[in-house]
């Protein structure tokens, strides 16, 4: 009995999660847009897939996922050497990102409208080589992201001054990209932030931040999050104003 | 047959997402770290639970809610309806005849941004750190209603073509401003909530919901107009929680008896300043 609640419970927690998408599609499709339900098997077995696949991830975060982030910001701090968790902070921010799928797909995209626009020739090979290096851009500003946002928890700088210094660095860069890059550059920023890289850069922010003494999880540990999704407008403008 | 099949080609899309982290886990912690991996049956379990989770997630989603929202996003910007609704046709509509598609735009986002399993755990592990001073659902109402006003907003944007970078300067000067008077403790945490709003489950909607709207309006562009309504996302969602925040300390400081001085926010670091010292199994720590 117990085994089936202790399951149970965080089913009923995903409905939960679930619920309010459930009542604003269900309120649109019946009584604004006054139609029924199409093909109503297929959506309830789609809801059940959303409802069993959120527990199991949200537990496998808990399990895997999130303490190993921990264990290695430990291993690191512990480690005491700099440019080792500096190499693997960049390793972090551009692994994860250059295999992104998001990216991946926003890339591929961006490609075809600026080969359209006679920015870059329209042929298959130069609109590769373009999506490339737009990853590999996206890569290297998540990299670096990364490297920054881990030498401010060891330092202690406050988060402001670099999220305010980004900011400027954003507006100045728009005020000189070239119109086209720069709806895909705000977007660049969004794409990088994907439902499995998010909870291992936050726990290898918040294990360094509760490792290293004077810092405050808290008020050192996030932050890695904002920065990620920062650096990228700027580089993919920078890339945008360079081809 | 074909369950199967779509089952097995959406597990290798995530293995692809999953298997760079793995290897980069892996890597430093067998090379550089030369460590054994604490607890490894469970952590190998966990990602197991993520992989398959992950994969049956966006399987349910790619069958139940992104063709019923997408199609949603398109009837309700088909100018069609709009006149529908009127019952006349009318020369050119007004930015007030959208009065639907703001409220998608709301309620959508804001439904979207609660079941995002990123906001999920980013809210756990600050209640946690906190010591509860931060409620899950007080975080997780406060992003989903800064998502709520940025798509309507950006919506808004659209439909009267105004230009992307004014809203986004506008909305950067309010967060430094916000940020002056915010307290220390929710500052990178706000942050950082921009950052995870834009999610698997928000962002093919809302971008759908963008494309749709550029793409029916005369006179918009879709690469120039379609975008930037993931941006007034983030944006909102940084405003809204530092706002919680602030009303949060305005509440407690309200109700706290006279005389005692120490805020809320003093005694929450106070409180996670001496978990710091004893990172343990975070299991333990939420009771």
């Amino acid at each position: 009995m117990r085994k089936i609640s202790a399951f149970l419970a965080p089913v009923f927690e995903s409905i939960r999660h679930l619920t309010p998408i459930i009542v604003v599609v269900t309120f649109f499709q019946l009584i604004v847009l006054r139609q029924p339900l199409p093909d109503l098997v297929g959506v309830l077995t789609g809801a059940l897939l959303v409802v069993l696949g959120l527990t199991l991830f949200l537990r496998g975060l808990d399990l895997g996922l999130f303490p190993i982030g921990e264990s290695l910001a430990h291993g690191f701090a512990r480690k005491g050497s700099v440019w080792w968790l500096v190499f693997f902070a960049f390793a972090l921010g551009f692994g994860t990102t250059i295999a992104e799928p998001a990216l991946v797909a926003v890339a591929t995209e961006a490609a075809v409208v600026v080969a359209e626009d006679g920015v870059i020739e329209n042929t298959d090979s130069a609109r590769a080589a373009y999506a490339l290096g737009l990853r590999i851009t996206v890569g290297l500003a998540v990299g670096v992201a990364i490297v920054v946002g881990v030498l401010r928890i060891i330092h202690g700088w406050p988060i402001q001054y670099l999220i305010i210094g980004g900011y400027i660095g954003v507006v100045t860069m728009t005020a000189f990209a070239p119109e086209e890059i720069i709806g895909i550059a705000y977007d660049a920023g969004g794409v990088t932030t994907s439902a499995v890289t998010v909870p291992l850069v936050t726990a290898v922010g918040i294990g360094l931040a509760s490792s290293i003494k004077g810092r405050n999880p808290m008020i050192d540990g996030f932050g890695l999050i904002a920065l990620a999704s920062l650096t990228p407008m700027i580089f993919v403008m920078a890339y945008g104003m360079i081809i | 047959m074909g369950w199967l099949h779509e089952f097995l080609a959406a597990i290798q899309g995530t293995l692809r997402d999953v298997l760079p982290i793995a290897l980069i886990i892996i890597g430093f912690q067998v090379l550089v770290l030369r460590r054994r991996i604490p607890n490894l049956a469970r952590v190998l379990r966990g990602f197991l639970y993520v992989v398959v989770g992950m994969t049956l997630f966006l399987l349910g989603l790619h069958h139940a809610l992104f063709p019923l929202g997408k199609l949603m996003a398109k009837q309700l910007t088909d100018p069609a309806f709009i006149y529908g609704v009127y019952g006349s046709v009318v020369a050119e509509l007004q930015w007030s005849d959208y009065k639907w598609v703001y409220l998608f735009a709301a309620t959508i986002g804001f439904s979207t941004t609660i079941a995002e399993p990123a906001l999920i755990m980013i809210a756990k592990k600050a209640h946690q750190l906190s010591g509860g001073a931060i409620s899950m659902r007080g975080l997780r109402m406060a992003v989903a209603t800064g998502v709520a006003v940025g798509v309507a907003l950006g919506c808004f944007r659209i439909i009267t073509g105004t230009p992307l970078h004014y809203y986004i300067m506008a909305g950067y000067v309010m967060v430094i401003i916000q940020t002056l008077f915010a307290p220390r403790l929710i500052i990178a945490l706000a942050y950082d909530s921009g950052g995870v709003t834009t999610g698997i489950v928000t962002v093919p909607l809302v971008a759908a919901l963008g494309l749709g709207l550029a793409s029916t309006i005369p006179g918009r562009s879709v690469i120039i107009d379609g975008f930037g309504l993931i941006a007034f996302a983030s944006l909102f969602s940084i405003m809204a929680v530092i706002t919680y925040a602030q009303l949060a300390e305005w509440w407690a400081r309200r109700t706290r008896p006279a005389g005692s001085t120490e805020d809320l926010f003093v005694q929450v670091r106070r409180l996670s300043a001496h978990k710091a010292t004893t990172p343990k199994d975070h299991k333990d720590e939420d009771g």
